[in-house]
C-alpha cells in the first residue's frame, strides 16, 4: 500500500496539557482523507505538527515512505505539503499575487517580478476553475475567494498534499458545493487531500476514508463507504448522539419581549430593519429564520442597545427599554450570546475566568466599592467552567487559547448563569461540532422549560426547525410570517425566506 | 526551565550581551572598554554623590514610564508625556514659589497641582479621541509643541519677565539636608518614595480595581467592552487623564526636587520621550517600568562620567547605552534561545 503521508503515534503537549496523544493518520495517494473530531479534539494541532508549526514530543512522520523531520513550514513546503488554514493568513491590502508570492518573491535583477507571478497565478486559477483575479486586492474579495487564494498559494509553492482546516465553516451551502468540486478536480490532477471538518454530511459526500480523534486520542480510521453519520458521530463524541432534540410541548406565558414597528439603520445609514414587529413569550423559543443580511444583526443590536433605534419601540416585561444603554438593558434582564464571539463575546486576551465577569464585574460578588475580588471571580468562574463543560488547559488560560466550541460554552455559561428573562442566542452553534451543538440546544430548551423567553437567530434551517417553538421568518427587515415547526417544512420555509409567500399572504389580508 | 528563573535570567543575560557589544564598539573606535565600563560603574555607584545623582535621575523616568505604560494598557499611545511633564513642572514650580502654606499642605498641594495640570493637558487628546475619533498620537504630538512654546511666556508672565522662576519655598521642596549630607550634596530628594508609591498606585488601579478591569478590557477589545456595558469613551478619557497625571508628577519631581524651579526651555527635556522606551522595556507592567527606569536612569547618569574618566566621547557613550537598552528590550530573542537550549537538553536525555 502506498502512503504519501504517514503520521505514526504522534504526541503533542502544551505544558502539561496533552493536545495529541498517540495519533496515527495515513494518507493514501489521490484520496480525500477526512479528519474528524469535536472542537478542541486536537485536529488543528495535529495538522500544525504536519505543517512544521509545532514539533511533536513523540511519534514519527514519513513522507513517501521516508522518515522526515519537519522543523518549520518551509520544510513542509519543500516536501510538497501545503495548508489552507482555518483562519486565513492574508495581508488585506496586498493583491492576490502579492499575497501568493509573499516570502518567496521571484526577483529579476533585484526587483520583484510580479508579472510572471501573476501569469502563473492566472494559469493555476484557470486550471482548477478557481476564477481568481491575480490583481484584485484581498480586502475587496469575498471570503470564498480568499479561500481560493489560499489554495492557489499552496499550489504555487508546489504542494502535492493539501491540508484544508475546516474550509466549509464560513461558507454558504452553495459555496460548499463549489469547493467540493474544486477538491475533486485537485484529486483528479493527482493531489492528495486531508480535510478537517466536523460536518458529517460533508464527510459522507466527499471523503474516501475518515480518521477520528477524540479529546486528543486517536480513535481509528474507517472507510467512508462502510460507515454512516450515526456511527461517525458516536466515534467522535464517545456516546450516542441524538440529532433530533427531544423536548416537551412549550407552555408560553406572558409576553417578555415586544418589538413594535422597529426601524434600524446600518453603519452607512441604510435602513436594515423596516418596521419590524415581534413577540416572545416566557416559556417559548422563537426562532428567527432568514438568509444572512435581512436585518437580523441590526435587530439584535438594537434590542441589546449596541445600535441606535431610529423609530419604534422595544419592551421587556412591559417596560420600555428603547434606546437604553447596553448595561441598563443587561440589568433589565436580557442575556445575549452574540453572533461574533471573538468581536463581542469575549476579551480574548483575558483569562477565561475574567471573561465570566464581563458584564457584572462592577457588582457583588465580583467586586465591592470599586475593588475587584479576583478570588471570587475565579471561584465562580471555576463553577461555571465545570458546569458547562468548558475544556481548557486551566481556568487561567487566555480565552484565545480555547477552541471555538469551548469559547462558546463559556459565553453560554456566563449568559445563562446571569439568569436573564430573555436569552438572545445569535448563531449560537456556528462552526461547532455535533456534540457541542446538541449540548447548546439542550441548554436553550432548558432555559425555556425554566419559564424564560428565548430568541434564537439562525441561518441553519434544521436548527430553527429543531429547536424553536415558533418560527418568525425575517425578510428584508420585517417578519413576513410566523409559522409552527410541525405545520411547516424546509421547503416552505425556504420559499418564505426568499420572500416568496409575501404576495399570497397579502391577498389573504396578511397578519404577521 | 521554570518561567520564574527565566524572568530573572533573561534581563541579566540581555544586559550582559549589551555590555559585550558595547565593549566591541569601544574597542573598534579605539577606546579601552575596561576603562570605559569602570567609568560607567563609578558614574553610577562610584561615590555617594554619584549614587545620589543616579537616584534623582531615575525618579522622573519612573513617572514618565508609568504614564506611557498606563495609557498603553488601554490601547492608547500617549506620546504627549513630554508636554504633560512640562506643564506639570511649571504648575508645581508656580505653586511652590508663589503660595505660602505650611509644609504639610504646601508640598501635597504642589504635587497635586502638577498631577492635575498634567491630567488636564492629556484630557484634550483624550476627549478629542473619544468624541471625534481624532488619533491621539497626532494630538499629543501637537500638545507637546504647544507646551514647549508656551512655557517661556508663562514663566515670564509669572515672574515679571524673568528667565526662570524663583526657587520653591522650603515648605514645598522635596529636597532634604539629610539626603544631601548622606550623598555628598547631590540633588537626590524624597521623590524616590513618591515614585515607589506611583508604581504601587498603577499596579493597584490595574490589578485590583473595577476601573482597572474596565481599562484593560477596553484596551484589549473595545467591541466586547461595549457589549459588556462599559462606557468605552469615558474609559479612553480616563486613561489619558490618569496617564497625564503620572506625566505631571514627573514634572513635579524636577520642580520640587532636582531643580527647585523651572527655567525657560529651548528644547524638550527628553524625559517624556524616553518614557516610551522605559514603558516598552518594562513591558508596560508597573514593576517592570520601575526596573526599566532604574536601568535607564543609571546608564544616563553613569554615562556622564565616561568622557571625563575614560576619555570615551559622548557619541560613543550614547551608542553603548543604546546598545545595552536595545538588548534589554529584545529579551524576547533571548527567551527564545533559552527555550531552544532547554528543549535540546531534554531531547538528549
Ligand atoms: N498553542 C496552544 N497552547 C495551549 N493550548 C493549545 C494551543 N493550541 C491548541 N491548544 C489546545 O489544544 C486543544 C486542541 O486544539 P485544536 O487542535 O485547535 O482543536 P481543533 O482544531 O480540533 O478544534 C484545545 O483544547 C486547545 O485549547
Ligand atoms: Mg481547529
Amino acid at each position: 500500500m502506498e502512503y504519501v503521508i504517514e503520521m505514526l503515534g504522534i504526541r503533542k503537549q502544551f505544558g502539561d496539557f496533552v493536545a495529541n496523544n498517540n495519533i496515527t493518520l495515513q494518507l493514501k495517494k489521490g484520496e480525500i482523507h477526512a479528519l474528524l473530531g469535536e472542537n478542541g479534539a486536537g485536529k488543528s494541532t495535529l495538522m500544525n505538527v504536519l505543517f512544521g508549526l509545532y514539533q511533536p514530543e513523540a511519534g514519527i512522520i514519513k513522507v513517501n515512505g521516508k522518515e522526515v523531520k519537519i522543523t518549520d513550514p518551509n520544510v513542509a513546503n519543500r516536501l510538497g505539503i501545503g495548508m489552507v488554514h482555518q483562519h486565513f493568513m492574508l495581508v488585506e491590502n496586498f493583491t492576490v499575487t502579492e499575497n501568493i508570492i509573499l516570502g518567496h518573491e521571484p526577483t529579476r535583477g533585484g526587483t520583484i517580478n510580479i508579472k510572471d507571478a501573476a501569469k502563473k497565478v492566472q494559469e493555476l486559477s484557470e486550471r482548477y476553475g478557481l476564477n481568481v483575479d491575480p490583481y484584485a486586492k484581498i480586502e475587496d474579495i469575498s471570503v470564498r475567494m480568499q479561500q481560493r487564494v489560499e489554495i492557489i498559494k499552496t499550489l504555487y509553492r508546489g504542494a502535492e498534499i493539501l491540508i484544508f482546516d475546516e474550509p466549509t465553516a464560513s461558507l454558504t451551502p452553495q459555496e460548499i458545493t463549489e469547493l467540493i468540486q474544486i477538491m475533486k478536480l485537485l484529486i483528479k490532477e493527482g493531489k492528495s487531500i486531508i480535510l478537517i471538518t466536523h460536518k458529517l454530511q460533508e464527510i459522507m459526500d466527499v471523503s474516501d476514508r475518515v480518521t477520528i480523534i477524540r479529546k486528543g486520542e486517536g480513535i481509528g480510521t474507517v472507510t467512508t463507504s462502510e460507515t454512516n453519520p450515526i456511527q461517525l458521530a458516536e466515534m467522535m463524541v464517545g456516546r450516542q448522539v441524538t440529532f433530533k432534540t427531544e423536548k416537551k410541548e412549550a407552555q408560553p406565558k406572558d409576553v417578555v419581549l415586544k418589538v413594535e414597528n422597529l426601524v434600524v439603520a446600518d453603519n452607512r445609514g441604510i435602513e436594515k430593519v423596516k418596521g419590524l414587529n415581534l413577540e416572545v413569550r416566557a416559556g417559548e423559543i422563537v426562532g428567527i429564520a432568514g438568509i444572512d443580511g435581512n436585518g437580523q444583526a441590526e435587530l439584535i443590536e438594537a434590542i441589546t442597545g449596541l445600535r441606535k433605534v431610529k423609530s419604534g419601540k422595544v419592551e421587556l416585561n412591559n417596560k420600555d427599554i428603547t434606546g437604553f444603554k447596553p448595561r441598563k438593558i443587561t440589568e433589565a434582564g436580557i442575556g445575549h450570546i452574540p453572533q461574533d464571539r471573538h468581536k463581542h463575546g469575549l476579551v480574548l486576551d483575558f483569562p477565561i475566568s475574567d471573561n465570566i465577569a464581563l458584564q457584572t464585574y462592577y457588582k457583588e460578588p465580583f467586586s465591592k466599592n470599586g475593588i475587584m475580588d479576583y478570588k471570587k471571580v475565579r471561584g465562580i468562574a471555576a463553577d461555571i467552567i465545570k458546569e458547562f463543560d468548558v475544556r481548557a488547559a486551566s481556568n487561567m488560560s487566555l480565552a484565545r487559547s480555547l477552541s471555538g466550541g469551548n469559547q462558546q460554552k463559556a459565553i453560554i455559561g456566563r449568559e445563562i448563569t446571569r439568569n436573564p428573562d430573555l436569552l438572545i442566542a445569535a448563531l449560537p452553534t456556528r462552526g461547532l461540532d455535533v456534540g457541542a451543538i446538541e449540548y447548546i440546544h439542550k441548554r436553550l430548551i432548558e432555559q425555556r422549560d425554566k419559564g424564560k423567553a428565548v430568541l434564537l437567530i439562525s441561518f441553519e434551517l434544521d436548527e430553527v426547525m429543531n429547536v424553536s417553538d415558533r418560527i418568525a421568518v425575517i425578510y428584508d427587515g420585517a417578519i413576513i410570517d410566523t409559522v409552527f415547526p410541525r405545520e411547516t417544512n424546509e421547503k416552505e420555509l425556504g420559499l418564505l425566506m426568499a420572500g416568496q409567500e409575501l404576495s399570497s399572504k397579502q391577498s389573504k389580508g396578511g397578519d404577521a | 526551565m521554570s518561567s520564574r528563573t527565566q524572568n530573572f535570567l533573561v534581563p541579566i543575560i540581555s544586559i550582559i550581551l549589551g555590555l559585550i557589544f558595547g565593549a566591541i564598539v569601544m574597542l573598534i573606535s579605539g577606546y579601552n572598554p575596561v576603562a570605559g565600563y569602570t567609568a560607567l560603574w563609578n558614574g553610577i555607584f562610584g561615590s555617594s554623590y554619584n549614587f545620589g545623582e543616579t537616584v534623582r535621575t531615575i525618579i522622573p523616568y519612573v513617572f514618565s514610564g508609568l504614564a506611557v505604560a498606563f495609557a498603553f494598557r488601554t490601547g492608547l499611545f500617549n506620546i504627549g508625556v513630554e508636554g504633560q511633564l512640562i506643564m506639570g513642572w511649571f504648575a508645581a514650580a508656580y505653586v511652590g514659589f508663589a503660595w505660602d502654606l505650611p509644609t504639610i499642605i504646601h508640598l501635597p498641594v504642589a504635587i497635586l497641582a502638577a498631577a492635575l495640570v498634567g491630567a488636564a493637558w492629556a484630557f484634550i487628546p483624550g476627549i478629542l479621541k473619544a468624541r471625534l475619533g481624532v488619533h491621539e498620537v497626532i494630538v499629543t504630538i501637537m500638545m507637546n509643541y504647544i507646551a514647549l512654546r508656551s512655557i517661556n511666556p508663562l514663566i515670564a508672565a509669572v515672574t515679571g519677565g524673568a528667565e526662570r522662576t524663583p526657587k520653591v519655598h522650603e515648605s514645598a521642596s522635596l529636597r532634604s539636608e539629610f539626603l544631601q549630607s548622606l550623598t555628598d550634596y547631590s540633588r537626590m530628594h524624597w521623590g524616590f518614595i513618591i515614585a515607589i508609591i506611583g508604581v504601587f498606585v498603577m499596579w493597584f488601579i490595574l490589578e485590583k480595581t473595577t476601573l482597572g478591569y474596565e481599562l484593560k478590557s477596553v484596551g484589549f477589545n473595545r467591541n466586547a467592552s461595549e457589549y459588556a456595558g462599559m462606557n468605552v469613551k469615558k474609559n479612553i478619557v480616563l486613561s489619558m487623564v490618569i496617564s497625564g497625571a503620572f506625566a505631571g508628577l514627573a514634572g513635579a519631581m524636577e520642580a520640587l526636587g532636582t531643580f527647585g524651579n523651572i527655567a525657560s526651555m529651548s528644547s524638550f527635556s527628553g524625559i517624556g520621550f524616553d518614557g516610551i522606551a522605559v514603558a516598552l522595556l518594562g513591558a508596560n507592567q508597573p514593576v517592570g517600568v520601575f526596573f526599566a527606569a532604574v536601568l535607564f536612569g543609571s546608564l544616563k547618569n553613569g554615562g556622564i562620567n565616561m568622557p571625563n574618566e575614560a576619555g570615551v566621547p559622548n557619541e560613543i557613550v550614547s551608542i553603548v547605552i543604546a546598545l545595552i537598552i536595545l538588548f534589554a528590550a529584545s529579551g524576547y530573542v533571548i527567551r527564545l534561545l533559552l527555550d531552544r537550549a532547554g528543549k535540546s537538553k531534554k531531547e538528549v536525555k
